[in-house]
């Protein structure tokens, strides 16, 4: 059973420091994820669900309790560590995209691969461009992309090294009604064809209810859903 | 990892340089090492022009002096070495015309001399002198103008020497190693050195002095010189231009520091350039790191990522900015031909190596602690983009800066004082500007409600981005006050440089004038309408001991020290310390003190003797012993062409002594007759024209100025390159901004005038921080440095203000004008700031 769980959180809990005093962001959450699973978290804005989801994917410390991702407790690891860790088993999607813009569609891509020190970088980032339909736009720059495209790149990007657990945060969130459905059935689609456990951070209950489990995060707690 | 991070790096590079994104910073630094090594190309070149012009003294770059002719193995070797040489012989002998003769210094040279400069003739006595490149042909002679006027003799007269007669082709005006010394009281006669058998004069036990001349390269004269010093003979005296002339040294070292601060200015340029563009490409990058951090790159991973990068581009600015350099300053020394010398040598390959030795210490000053920080991007930043680095721990933002412009300020001036004085001044500058530009940011903040909208705007902006603000102002202001300080150094400094050697400076010496006909001599000089300087007593002596101990059993680490305690020394006493000396130390003598035993010596001798206050000195004047403790030591400044003396005596020792008078007047060109007639009433006078030691004097200087001004054509490009980035600096905010103001419905003029008003209020106070600089540094240079006088001038508060505002708000108009003309949309899409 403990083997199936691919995310953990245990009493996790973040505070900040504020004019007012300290304010408790992330709450006693409690939380598991199996593999495979998709899982949605919702929430209304300035809820904590973007801080819950940085903590999960060690992106930032919890202030008490502990995460564990791929079996590996994050709070035991420094930066480099946790870094390391993320190379090797997770990936992302971002509202803003977060492509460097000084690289192409396919360098984009490419730079997981790069990290982990892949030789065959290209080819397998090329073949991640054409399942999401870009063939045809690998020499482009971000700024030369619409928005939609630029996400298509940021989503081939995640799955390229086909992560354990693919974290996504808000990801049609900047996109209009229609690419939005399309940017989703692309990641719902890849997710089920790769076995990758799926976070996904929104606000947009549709979305959220394409996973096979939904919790709800309010005033820093996570409640089912 | 190394390989995976150099990968990586080279990669990115790559990528980055064609998507356009390194262009700004390279192109700054390009400019920055492209400004410094041109200068130092050029004021490389420059320096080795002077230094040969120097060695004109000396006919020769080095010159071997014996009692007895030097041996043929030197020359020879010296040729193996691709030396050219040339051989002198000197001679007292009387030269004879008729029933009349004179005692004269017979100079024998041989067909190649001078080596160095040229020789200057005429057909009158004291005419304008022709310069030719060699000496007379065998069977002519050229005398002076003092032993034609003493003989009565003309050209084309003929006169004997020894055995042999000669016909007088030409008047010597003028020798390059005539020099400014007086070892030499008799007139002269320059003949061929292979007529000098023939006259017979040459006899076992003459007393005759012979030079052997060498010049080449400066390499290969480098590598001699020090096989010459091992192998010469007791007795063997080597000279270079330090000891031949204290006027053109003193020229040169002056020249010398004025090029050093123009070099100084322009890397003080590059090091703000480089500051500006380093931190806009860590701003720039701050996103990229964190999302590679996100991606799972350790600190380590990204820290080598960009440390590769920074190092590609200091490598190919430097590679771009020498070359660049190295064109401009050819193009330069060409289109200056006529100032230069026609024979200048080629630069060597010193300033390459300074300009990647400054893209590597200024990259790692200026650039390594913003990328020391970038390294520390939470990769949270990807959700939260307020999240950046933690803040630096002061000594890594300011110690490597501090530790790099240390570094090269010492490298380029070599100088303590000049140095500390230059690092405190530059670090309270900063600190002044650091401060007065949180002020007005403060200022600013208060009176934003008082004002239009565009103002209210353009201030808001400089309050609200209040660190940034600063740091604008420290390098706007920095780079103004450079500017301005190098536009005071180039017209005031120099025209009181070009002032402290006046026209109507003494251009002919006067010495051995006999006590008895001192009066009439002086009456003469005033009928004569000649300007006249101070006279002075002068005594030969020699030193005997110091501090009681004989001087024979001494060693003197300097080898100037060697030839003093060898040589006769003239010597003076002296009530009044010239306006042309400075006491270094020690204190000069009242009235009280005169008659008794003191001394006061040039630094000169304190240094080659290594004296100090305190110490007995024992000279031997003409056979009396007098002993006496140094009490003074003084500077004295050389160029000033008066009588000076390297040891001084108060009055009242040495009144009874034998001795004659010696002084300095000025004589407008022309004069030759006036000298002629001198020369026959007073006879045991000897007349000694510097006018072409002044000329040489002059020259130096126009090649500094000269030098100072192409370097301030640098130097302006490197400070526009500054404010150039400056205004990049905040450019993509800007873009950002002015599209969400349009968005709102602000028209274009109001938010160029919004951009305007910032960049105003920015370069009015940062000229006036700039003026007030300028003028304290321009005070402080002109005494510590230059020793000229300095008068404040208010223009340059005029400039610093209305310059200052103009030039900072068209650059950051110009800079932003290409924000202004996208469409909104275009910036706001994935240009957040």
């Amino acid at each position: 059973m403990t083997k199936d769980i691919v995310l953990e959180a245990r009493k996790l809990c973040k505070q900040v420091s504020s004019p007012e005093g300290p304010l408790t962001i992330v709450d006693d959450v409690d939380f598991q994820v199996t593999a495979g699973e998709s899982v949605a978290i919702v929430g209304a804005s300035g809820a904590g669900k973007s801080t819950l989801l940085a903590l999960l994917a060690g992106l930032d410390t919890p202030t008490t309790g502990s995460v564990l991702l791929a079996g590996e407790d994050l709070t035991h690891l420094d930066e480099d560590g946790r870094a390391r860790l993320r190379a090797a088993r997770v990936g992302f999607v971002f509202q803003s995209f977060h492509l460097v813009p000084a690289l192409t569609a396919l360098e984009n891509v490419m730079l997981p691969l790069e990290l982990a020190g892949r030789s065959d970088a290209r080819p397998v980032a090329l073949a991640a461009l054409e399942r999401v339909g870009l063939k045809g736009r690998t020499g482009h720059y971000p700024r030369q992309l619409s928005g939609g495209e630029q996400q298509r790149v940021a989503i081939a990007r995640a799955f390229v090294t086909e992560p354990a657990v693919l974290f996504a945060d808000e990801p049609t969130g900047n996109l209009d009604t229609v690419t939005g459905a399309r940017i989703a059935d692309l990641l719902f689609d890849l997710n089920a064809r790769s076995h990758t456990t799926l976070v996904l951070v929104t606000h947009d209950r549709t979305l959220a209810a394409r996973c096979a489990r939904m919790w709800v995060m309010e005033a820093g707690r996570l409640v089912p859903g | 990892m190394l390989q995976r991070a150099l990968q990586l790096g080279l990669r990115m590079l790559g990528r980055e340089w064609r998507s356009g994104e390194l262009g700004v910073l390279l192109l700054a630094l390009t400019v920055a090492v492209g400004a410094l090594t041109g200068v130092g190309f050029l004021v490389n070149r420059i320096s080795q022009s002077v230094a040969l012009q120097a060695n004109e003294v000396l006919a020769a770059d080095l010159r071997l002096e014996a009692s007895s002719a030097p041996d043929d193995r030197y020359a020879r070797e010296a040729e193996r070495r691709a030396l050219r040489t040339a051989r002198t012989t000197s001679v007292l002998s009387v030269v004879f015309s008729g029933d009349r003769n004179q005692l004269a210094n017979l100079r024998a040279v041989s067909g190649a001399y001078p080596l160095r400069g040229a020789l200057g003739v005429s057909s009158t006595v004291f005419g304008t002198a022709q310069l030719r490149a060699t000496g007379p042909k065998p069977g002519e002679v050229w005398p002076d103008s003092k032993l034609l006027a003493a003989l009565g003799v003309a050209v084309g007269d003929t006169v004997s020497v020894g055995a042999r007669s000669f016909r007088v082709s030409q008047v010597l005006i003028s020798r390059p190693d005539q020099g400014g010394g007086f070892g030499e009281l008799a007139p002269s006669l320059l003949m061929n050195l292979a007529d000098l058998p023939s006259t017979q004069l040459l006899q076992p036990g003459s007393r005759a002095s012979h030079a052997l001349l060498f010049a080449g390269e400066r390499e290969a004269i480098a590598e001699f010189k020090p096989w010459l010093e091992r192998e010469r003979q007791r007795g063997e005296r080597l000279r270079d231009v330090r000891e031949a002339s204290p006027q053109i040294q003193s020229a040169i070292d002056r020249a010398g520091r004025f090029l050093s601060l123009a070099s100084l200015v322009a890397v003080l340029l590059c090091a703000i350039a480089v500051a500006m563009s380093a931190r806009r490409y860590v701003k720039r990058h701050l996103d990229s790191v964190a999302l590679l951090k996100t991606l799972g790159a350790s600190s380590n991973f990204t820290l080598t990522v960009s440390l590769v990068q920074l190092l590609l581009i200091a490598l190919a600015a430097a590679l771009l900015g020498s070359a660049f350099g190295y064109v401009v300053q050819s193009w330069l020394v060409q289109a200056l031909q006529g100032l230069l010398r026609a024979d200048l040598p080629p630069p060597d390959l010193v300033p390459l190596a300074l300009g990647f030795l400054t893209a590597v210490s200024l990259l790692a000053g200026f650039a390594l602690p913003p990328l020391l920080q970038l390294s520390r991007v939470p990769a949270i930043r990807v959700l939260r983009r307020d999240m950046g680095p933690p803040p630096p721990a002061v000594w890594l933002a300011f110690g490597p800066a501090v530790a790099a412009v240390t570094f090269l300020v010492y490298w380029v001036v070599r100088d303590w004082t000049f140095f500390l004085i230059f690092v405190a001044g530059l670090a309270l500058f900063v600190v002044v500007l650091a401060a007065a530009g949180a002020l007005l940011v403060k200022f600013a903040a208060a009176m934003r409600g008082t004002v239009g909208v565009s103002w209210r705007y353009g201030v808001a902006n400089l309050s609200r981005r209040r660190a940034e603000s600063i740091v604008q102002i420290v390098a706007f202001g920095l780079g103004i006050m450079i500017l301005l300080l190098l536009a005071v150094v180039r017209n005031d400094l120099l025209t009181d440089w070009r002032k402290s050697l006046p026209a109507d400076l003494p251009n002919f010496f006067f010495i051995n004038i006999p006590p008895d006909q001192r009066e009439q001599f002086f009456d003469y000089l005033d009928a004569e309408g000649a300007k006249t300087a101070r006279a002075l007593p002068m005594i030969r002596a020699r030193l005997t001991a110091l501090n009681g101990k004989p001087v024979e059993t001494l060693q003197f680490a300097d080898p100037r020290g060697e030839g003093y305690s060898q040589r006769d020394q003239n010597i003076t006493w002296q009530a009044e310390l010239g306006n042309d000396n400075r006491l270094v130390t020690g204190r000069w003598w009242t009235e009280a003190d005169h008659g008794k035993p003191l001394v006061s010596i040039s630094e000169e001798y304190q240094q080659g003797l290594g004296l100090k206050i305190g110490d007995r000195m024992t000279f031997d004047v003409a056979g009396e012993t007098i002993e006496a403790e140094v009490a003074s030591v003084r500077h004295i400044k050389w160029d000033s062409f008066q009588p000076n003396f390297f040891v001084v005596f108060p009055p009242g020792l040495l009144d009874e002594l034998a001795g004659t008078w010696m002084t300095s007047a000025y004589f407008k060109p022309g004069d030759g007759g006036v000298i002629a007639e001198l020369v026959r009433r007073f006879p045991s006078v000897s007349v000694f024209d510097l006018d072409d030691l002044l000329a040489q004097v002059r020259s130096v200087i126009d090649k500094a100025v000269f030098a100072v001004q192409s370097v301030f054509v640098f130097t302006l490009f490197a400070g526009l390159t500054v404010l150039l980035a400056a205004v990049q600096a905040t450019r993509d905010e800007r873009r950002y901004e002015s599209a969400m103001l349009r968005t709102l419905g602000a028209s274009r003029a109001t938010v160029t005038r919004g951009i305007l008003a910032e960049f105003t209020a920015l370069g009015l106070l940062s000229g006036l921080l700039a003026a007030t600089g300028a003028s304290i540094a321009g005070y402080v240079l002109a005494h510590q440095v230059l020793q000229v006088p300095y008068a404040f001038d208010l223009t340059i508060w005029i400039i610093g203000l209305i310059g200052g505002a103009l030039l900072v708000a068209m650059s950051g108009w110009l800079a932003t004008r290409s924000v202004l003309r996208q469409p909104p949309a275009s910036s706001l899409r994935g240009a957040a700031p």
